[in-house]
């Protein structure tokens, strides 16, 4: 079973499976409004794959992924505003929510999110180079462990204040109203539907570039740093460059989800990408087993779904329910859910040992 | 044997120590050590506790700050950032054998190889085990073991699965501490014929407590005491030495084995 897992075939049959139900299983049996939900619900899950490998296989426990999504979301916002204000009024128009606080001039920094290149290019690029530095600076000087999660905590949330003070990307409100994709006008159903469809595609091509990674020589590297960062600079690696590519590409992948969330979702602001929001991310992947592959995938959506379906329900009561989940799997259970079969198979192992025992 | 290997014209010393001082907040751990270490050669760094030897170890290998000099093949080590200095085949181990617990013995010995691979190298899955590795492997006697997680091998075999990642890192310079800590009789015998196996071609030091293990593998002694250089020399020149007698040599076995044991 394992060995099948592992083979070539077992990952394509693997992959072929993730497509069905994606591609196949979701559109057929949720209405438009649950696939919008679901295509938001797959952002975070893209989020998650990167968290799972910077700090499932890296050891970075990195509470500030809402930094690279909101550079991500809001980067492809400004693209998505500014085009909306030149099929209003022409080249070089003012966003309406500009127009609104009475500001005529357009500030140069958004001049180039004109172009949907420069806005993809920006997209994976920027946040990526941002984590690759901050993670050079960082891990050349060996911050770690609870140091490093504080640091990036907090980074998330001077990045949220930073951007409620910011006039000219919407203050507290954010961004919002966004007409048109790359010229596909947002509100058409089967707009939204292609939409859901890039996002689930996103996923799994994130899932897959994450699986090359752990199995490749770079991946077994990754968790010697983890495991025993020491020997692993006295073998004569810098494992600090180890750690920068995993921080960085969980970075793209954050990044790249918030892009796809502004479409997704119509919306973004400070909100959705401070310190709580950063908390979200790591909760789902906590849940579902960050050492593994899938489990971030699933735990997303787990964590993502409930709240939205149970927080319907039980407003109040859901926020505590979600904390004692935590807790009870940090806990109990610290491979998250997708160590469950491991630990049965370990239970069973035991029982059968005991049984031998006595009969014997 | 050992007075064979004195006898003989010396080879240049692969490493150099001159007037190593650490010192940590105005105590100095190491203060004023000269040490050369020689190809063939299997040199025992021995001294009571707080000697300095563990912290001679760390600066030899970047983890300590020192003054003086420390070269290896006439090239200065001191101010290089640990995996560089790794990189010019200095390497060691920790009293605690430290592998790589949640990868397999094969895996530990790929990434020990693969200093230098590049980053394209790197992002592709390992088709087939380097030579060297598997050749490390029967040299280590872990070649029954290839597929076996590294946290589960009994004690001793993860300090030779340590010491066999220092083989494939190609290091000629070997720093081991406390190699045979915690082993049983047969092990040790086993462990003392690799590090003259090993030490063929290459320079070995070993920090060790335990005496009997010393006068039966040394080709070279030297005894630090207080971070000093008590007494450098062979085997039998070094035992007969009074201070040595006074300060490490004269305690008890039953010290001996408390000082170890603390360690």
């Amino acid at each position: 079973m394992r060995n099948f897992a592992q083979s070539r075939l077992g990952t394509l049959s693997g992959f072929a499976a993730g497509a069905a139900v994606l591609f196949g299983l979701a559109p057929l049996v949720l209405s438009g409004f649950r696939l919008g939900l679901f295509a938001q619900f797959i952002c975070y899950a893209i989020v998650a794959v990167g968290i799972g490998l910077a700090w499932g296989r890296g050891g970075m426990l990195t509470l500030g992924q809402g930094v690279f999504f909101g550079m991500g979301a809001y980067l492809m916002a400004m693209h998505l505003k500014m085009a909306d204000a030149e099929f209003r009024s022409g080249p070089g128009a003012v966003p309406d929510f500009m127009e609104l606080a009475g500001i005529r001039e357009l500030p140069a920094y958004w001049v180039p999110f004109a172009s949907p290149a420069f806005t993809i290019a920006a997209v994976l690029l920027l946040p990526t180079g941002l984590a690759a530095a901050l993670g050079l600076a960082v891990f050349k000087r060996r911050v770690k462990g609870a140091y490093f999660a504080i640091l990036s905590q907090a980074l998330a949330g001077a990045f949220a204040i930073l951007l409620i003070g910011q006039q000219t990307l919407g203050g507290f409100n954010g961004l919002s109203y966004f007409r048109y994709f790359f010229g596909f006008t947002l509100n058409d159903p089967v707009n939204q539907r292609m939409l859901y469809f890039i996002t689930a595609a996103v996923l799994l091509a994130v899932v897959a570039l994450a699986l090359q990674l752990r199995r490749s020589r770079y991946g077994e590297l990754l968790v010697a740093v983890r495991d025993a960062e020491a020997r692993v600079r006295f073998l004569g690696y810098d494992a600090a460059n180890v750690k920068v590519v995993a921080y960085a590409v969980a970075a793209l992948f954050a990044s790249v989800a918030g892009a796809l969330f502004v479409p997704v979702v119509g919306i973004i602001s400070p909100a959705s990408i401070g310190i709580i929001p950063s908390i979200m991310f790591l909760l789902g992947v906590a849940i579902g087993g960050r050492a593994t592959l899938l489990g971030p995938v699933v735990g997303a959506l787990a964590v993502a779904w409930a709240q939205t379906t149970l927080s319907e329900q039980f407003p109040s009561a859901w926020t505590y329910a979600q904390g004692l989940l935590f807790v009870l799997v940090i806990a109990l259970l610290p491979g998250g859910i997708a160590s469950i079969p491991k630990l049965a198979g370990r239970v069973r192992a035991k029982n059968q040992a005991r049984t031998l025992e006595a009969t014997a | 044997m050992n007075d064979t290997a004195l006898s003989r014209p010396a080879p240049d010393p692969v490493l150099v120590c001159r007037n190593v001082e650490v010192d940590f907040d105005g105590f100095k751990a190491v203060a004023g050590v000269d040490l050369e270490l020689r190809r063939g050669e299997v040199h025992f760094l021995i001294g009571p506790n707080g000697a300095g030897k563990t912290t001679l170890v760390d600066a030899v290998t970047g983890l300590a700050r020192y003054t003086g000099s420390i070269t290896k093949d006439g090239e200065e080590l001191r101010g290089k950032k640990v995996h560089r200095i790794a990189r010019k085949g200095v390497g060691r181990t920790f009293q605690t054998a430290t592998v790589f617990e949640n990868l397999t013995v094969a895996q530990n010995l790929d990434i020990a190889a693969g200093a230098s691979r590049g980053p394209l190298t790197l992002l592709r899955r390992r088709k087939t085990l380097p030579e060297t590795v598997t050749d490390t492997m029967k040299r280590i006697g872990l070649d029954d073991a290839a597929d076996t997680l590294a946290g589960v091998l009994a004690h001793g075999r993860k300090q030779w699965l340590e010491i066999g990642m220092l083989l494939v890192g190609d290091a000629d310079v070997l720093l081991l501490d406390e190699p045979i800590a915690g082993m049983g009789h047969d092990e040790r015998e086993t462990t003392g014929r690799l590090l003259h196996d090993i030490a063929a071609e290459r320079a070995v030091a070993v920090v060790e407590h335990d005496m009997d293990f010393m006068r039966a593998n040394a080709s070279r002694v030297t005894v630090l005491h207080g971070g000093a250089v008590l007494a450098a020399g062979g085997v039998d020149e070094v035992s007969a030495d009074p201070r040595v007698q006074e300060v490490y040599l004269g305690t008890s076995d039953h010290q001996e084995t408390a000082d170890a044991a603390a360690a």
